[in-house]
């Protein structure tokens, strides 16, 4: 849900909360029936509220990163299911749910939800490990564990765990995200079933040392890996944001110098993946095939930045100068490893089919795929968008004129991969923000397009 | 800059090493001769810590703990008392002798690709198990530990004091294993040490611990569920360090750019970053501090990027003040378009301003740079020299004097390889 246009929620998402609510209080009532042993429930139900906490303490903010979204210590909530009754697992989810952080308003009626919907997968836990014998298989101060049979029912509580929350995930994205009904299960299960497995191994480690001789000391310890692993994962997708906007800025060093392909390297990046998606390569390889595309001209930099923006036509020695960026940006990034197959991209983009490209001449099936590949999409994107020489053509033109030289310049491999691209997807390119009065009359060896295009030198 | 010629090995290193080797010799000696106690655990265990080696990756060196799960294999078995409720009895010498013997197993394929663990990583190994097994084993066999502790919650808090201190130890022998090879302060050596034992090092021993009670409790059984939760922790660890390590390559690239371009000296980023590392080291500066310092030195000339013309040789410090402040700003630019954290894009900008106006990280760029500037022109030792003797000559107003004279240190050990060009 994005921004306060949904201050009012949907009919339907308003009842599957109440529902949701009153199913979770009916599921806790027990409680009142006594019963419970209070000492754990307290420990329990405080540690989880304990471990939700930091992110919203206000001296703590900002000062640590702690692992933010919920799931980080459910292997306290499970260990609970394990060790209390159904009815208490479920409340001793609710303070800590209740504490936690929310990003997005409205901020208590998601706390609500996301109360509910823990105390019911969690009570649905505790009452699958109890119906299977979990509670003996735990073994007690004076009885060893009943290992392996203790395995079964804690597989089968986070299987419920699991179980309980994608469904009722899926429910929430369908009535209040209106996604459509089939979408909104779609992978829920399976992706988190791994995960949850592991935090049911935890939850089960915690709870064989609390029941043992050495108590709940012991079962705090268990906490710290899990606890170290979310905080390390934070880290790294904080560091990895960082690293992407650092391949932003090497392409906006780019257009420090050339001003006026502003958005040409995303397009270019963008079109690649469009071709080698129709040619169903695999996902990896996408990725890197894209980084191809965004830095195909980082090379650019090498070159003086007066050849770039010079008016008018350039002499045979200025463009050789321009002629050379290719290698100027294999060299560049020769030392980043993931890059792999892209960096031959950007060293071969500019080369034909038919040998009479540069920097090496070479021809046909001896050109990288990659750089078959970004090749086209440069060519596209150079067409079609606006230059200060000439306006846009539209996308049909443009498709037609890469035809047109397919065979001698591009791969008609390519060509006709971004045809049906073309024709399934269109050609919405998110960025768009093109400067066309920047720069002169530019002839700066960027626009590959072939014989005919009308800023074609070769 | 020369190689220097292998040297003899610090009086500290051969203390380290000749301590383990003895204590291993003893132990495996013991161990041979009077034979092995519950062979069962001991095997179980010992195949624990060999696939904790075999699951280890990366060079030595490159992480701080790169077999976490062989580490607290071995620190499990150095306190392990009981095994499903029956007492164990094996001693000291025979867990050192086990983890030893276990560890060089799962080393061999490694070994065998050339990067097998360092002699550091086996030593301080072989010291750690000892120290805790020497805290535990003997009070525990004596009976001692039940009179004092019992057999509750007080036992597990014991252990994880007796961890606490194992880790403690180990910080301190590998600070003082790397000051007497690079002869930097101790001090920040030793804070780096503790820092890290907050990350993989406190898994490490709260799983070591796990383990030792777990199996206590549950049997043998414990050993391979109990190791999940440390395989992601090491899994997270190891996909943290991939990203930082291609996050050093973009940021590399991206310095390398003026290069290319042919407004700065071919390897001139490089070098700097290299030379402002080690005198942020000897300064005293903390890791996170020298990895901000770093990226700071790599992308310190990207402003001229942003220049028509390049500046005569790419060298910065004998251009004029105002043109030095505003190629520095121009870089802060673009800097802070990048990823990186905003203290590199401040020092990236006040790399041009006398030196009483800077963080200190910017009067080391600023120093370095200049250094790399007057010396990097061709010519060996003498060029480096006058260099210095400029550099000397400006600290009334734009180097600081301490930091030129931490460079002429660092450069006088010339324990420094300088990256050759490119």
């Amino acid at each position: 849900m994005e921004g306060p246009r949904r201050r009012s929620l949907p009919w339907g998402a308003r009842a599957v909360l109440s529902g949701a609510v009153v199913a979770a209080g009916a599921c806790a009532l027990p409680v009142a029936r006594g019963n419970v042993p209070w000492g754990a429930f307290g420990l329990l139900a405080g540690l989880y509220a304990l471990c939700e906490w930091p992110a919203r303490c206000p001296f703590l903010v900002g000062r640590v990163t702690v692992p933010t979204g919920s799931g980080s210590f459910f292997p306290v909530l499970l260990a609970a299911a394990f060790l209390l009754p159904p009815a208490a697992a479920a409340l001793a989810a609710v303070p800590g749910a209740l504490l936690g952080p929310v990003e997005q308003p409205p901020r208590s009626i998601r706390r609500l939800w996301r109360a509910a919907r823990l105390a019911l997968a969690v009570g649905a836990a505790a009452e699958a490990h109890r119906r299977l014998g979990g509670r003996a298989a735990l073994g007690g101060p004076a009885l060893a564990p009943d290992f392996p049979y203790a395995l079964l029912p804690a597989g089968a509580a986070a299987l419920v765990f699991c179980a309980v929350l994608a469904a009722l995930d899926g429910l929430i994205l369908w009535t209040a995200e209106r996604l459509p009904a089939r979408t909104a299960w779609r992978g829920l299960f399976p992706r988190s079933l791994a995960p949850y497995c592991v935090h049911g191994l935890a939850g089960l480690m915690m709870a064989v040392l609390w029941r043992s001789p050495y108590g709940p000391p012991a079962a705090l310890l268990v906490l710290l890996p899990m606890y170290i692993s979310c905080w390390v994962f934070a880290q790294y997708h904080r560091e990895r944001a960082a690293h992407q906007a650092t391949i932003r800025a090497l392409v906006q060093a780019v257009d420090i110098k050339d001003t006026y392909t502003r958005g040409h390297s995303e397009r270019v990046g963008l079109a690649s993946v469009l071709i080698a998606r129709e040619l169903g390569m695999d996902e990896s390889r996408l990725e890197v095939l894209r980084f191809a595309g965004i830095l195909h001209d980082v090379g650019k930099l090498g070159v003086p930045t007066r050849l770039l923006r010079k008016d008018g036509p350039l002499t045979p020695q200025e463009r050789a100068v321009i002629e050379l960026h290719p290698e100027y940006g294999h060299e560049m990034v020769r030392g980043i490893g993931f890059l792999g197959e892209a960096r031959a991209a950007i060293l071969h983009h500019h080369e034909r089919l038919d040998g009479s490209g540069y920097p090496y001449g070479l021809a046909g099936p001896q050109i990288p795929e990659f750089a078959r590949v970004v090749a086209v999409a440069d060519a596209f994107d150079a067409m079609t968008s606006t230059r200060s020489y000439s306006r846009a053509r539209p996308v049909g033109a443009a498709v037609e004129e890469l035809e047109r030289c397919a065979g001698r310049q591009f791969d008609p491999v390519m060509v006709r991969a971004l045809a049906r691209a073309l024709d399934r997807h269109g050609w919405h390119p998110a960025v768009t923000a093109d400067e066309p009065d920047r720069g002169g009359a530019a002839d700066s060896g960027n626009v590959p397009a072939c014989d005919a295009a009308p800023a074609g030198h070769a | 800059m020369r190689r220097a010629a292998p040297r003899p090995l610090p009086v500290t290193v051969a203390g380290v090493y000749g301590a383990a080797a003895a204590l291993t010799a003893w132990a495996l000696a013991r161990t041979l001769w009077y034979g092995i106690d519950e062979p069962g655990v001991a095997l179980a265990f010992g195949a624990l810590v060999a696939v904790g080696e075999l699951v280890r990756r990366g060079s030595p060196g490159e992480e701080r703990e790169s077999a976490p799960l062989g580490s607290a294999g071995a620190l499990a078995y150095a306190l392990l008392g009981q095994n499903a409720g029956h007492a164990t009895h094996h001693g000291v010498l025979q867990a050192v002798a086990v983890v030893l013997a276990a560890a060089l197993v799962g080393a061999v394929p490694h070994v065998a690709l050339g990067r097998g663990p360092s002699l550091d990583q086996v030593a301080r190994r072989v010291l750690t198990v000892a120290f805790a097994a020497a805290c535990f084993q003997p009070l525990y066999n004596s009976g001692t530990l039940e009179r004092w502790v019992g057999h509750g919650p007080y036992y597990a808090l014991f252990l994880l004091l007796v961890l606490v201190l194992t880790a403690l130890c180990d910080a301190v022998v590998a600070a003082a294993l790397l000051r007497a090879r690079t002869s930097f302060p101790y001090g920040p050596l030793l804070r780096d040490e503790l820092r890290a034992l907050v990350g993989v090092g406190s898994a490490v021993c709260a799983t070591g611990a796990v383990i030792a009670l777990a199996v206590a409790v549950a049997g043998l059984w414990a050993l391979p569920l109990f190791c999940v939760p440390l395989l992601l922790t090491q899994l997270a660890f190891r996909r943290y360090a991939a990203v930082r390590t291609t996050y050093r390559q973009t940021i590399t690239s991206l310095a390398r750019a003026t290069e290319i371009a042919g407004y700065t000296q071919p390897g001139h980023a490089r070098r700097v970053a290299v030379l402002s590392r080690a005198v942020g080291r000897e300064l005293g500066l903390s890791e996170p501090e020298l990895t901000v310092l770093e990226y700071a030195a790599l992308m310190h000339d990207i402003g001229q990027l942003s220049l028509v013309d390049p500046v005569p040789a790419g060298a910065t410090a004998p251009l004029p003040a105002a043109e030095q402040h505003r190629i520095a700003l121009l870089g802060g630019a673009v800097v802070r378009q990048t990823g990186v954290p905003a203290e590199v894009a401040v020092i990236v900008e006040r790399q041009a301003d006398p030196y009483r106006e800077q963080p200190l990280p910017a009067r080391i760029v600023r120093t370095v740079n200049a250094y790399d500037d007057l010396a990097g022109a061709p010519g060996g030792p003498g060029s480096s020299l006058s260099a210095l003797e400029q550099l000397r000559l400006g600290t009334g107003r734009d180097y600081q004097p301490e930091v030129v004279e931490s460079l002429a240190r660092v450069l006088a050990k010339g324990c420094l390889t300088l990256v050759a060009p490119g």
